[in-house]
């Protein structure tokens, strides 16, 4: 089975986009968090595309995924603490409604 | 190309599609718990992409990390939000319009940039096994992973001392 790597590209960057979407569009911070996770999934995919099709060193590129994967461990616990204290404080998690930083 | 390939490339395009369609739902629901379940959709059919490209080791960890442990922290936080969560409330802001500016431009500079560019791709490679990634980790990696090591434990004691009650 051969695909081509463009074929794959370009799934990855829709992918992204939609993610993209997500991050810009949603009032809820769980629903940022949400689309956060789909944007880094679809860089992972573009990770293992090359590593399979270039020659040098295949197995690098599943190396940077496994550290992408904790990386986004690490995002989604701190993440997901900060909007739990957020909402105990404020009693709000819509990013519209948050303005303790706004000047 | 024998039946078989021809099989397995039509899977790799269905499962493509489905990614897609389960990840523009994700963004798009009003009902954030509907959300999380197209999120585990999503990762579950990434999976299977790893699957596809021969990276199985990956494909596992995808599913134990992403499916196991971060969904089970999301659903967690969509819960004991589950006032805000509240489908009546629109969860996304009024005026999308100005979101697809800055979509367009990334988009448009992204899929230029992947169809100007002439790929030569050399044939694909031997799979890459567990043992293999497991001696890449502990010689050319090692202290790359020491880091994320040690990232990840700040990032857990971080999280319990920012949302443990007083």
């Amino acid at each position: 089975m051969h695909i081509p790597i463009d074929h794959i590209l370009v799934f990855t960057s829709i992918l992204f986009l939609i993610g993209l979407y997500g991050a810009l569009s949603r009032r809820n911070a769980v629903g940022i968090l949400i689309s956060i996770e789909i944007m880094l999934n679809a860089v992972n995919v573009n990770f293992i595309a090359f590593s399979r099709s270039f020659a040098s060193s295949p197995e690098s590129g599943q190396i940077f995924v496994m550290f992408a994967i904790v990386l986004a461990a690490a995002t989604a616990a701190v993440g997901l603490a900060i909007v739990l204290n957020i909402y105990r404080n404020q009693k709000t998690i819509y990013t519209d409604e948050i303005h303790l930083l706004k000047w | 190309m024998t039946l078989f390939q021809f099989l397995a490339t039509t899977a790799f395009y269905a499962a493509m599609l489905g990614i897609l369609i389960a990840a523009a739902l994700c963004v798009t629901v009003r009902n954030l718990f509907h959300s999380a379940v197209f999120l585990a959709f999503t990762l579950i059919g990434i999976a299977m992409l790893y699957f596809f490209l021969q990276a199985e080791f990956i494909a596992a960890m995808q599913i134990l990390l992403y499916v196991g442990a971060i969904m089970t922290l999301i659903v967690f936080a969509v819960m004991l939000t589950s006032r805000m969560g509240n489908p009546a409330v629109p969860q996304s802001f009024k005026n999308k319009k100005i979101v697809f500016l800055p979509l367009g431009l990334v988009g448009f500079i992204l899929i230029s940039a992947i169809l100007k560019t002439p790929w030569e791709t050399s044939e694909p490679q031997t799979a890459v096994n567990a043992v293999t990634l497991g001696k890449a980790l502990m010689n050319q990696y090692v202290f790359p992973f020491e880091v994320v090591s040690l990232v990840l434990l700040v990032a857990l004691i971080g999280a319990i001392v920012i949302a443990r009650s007083e």
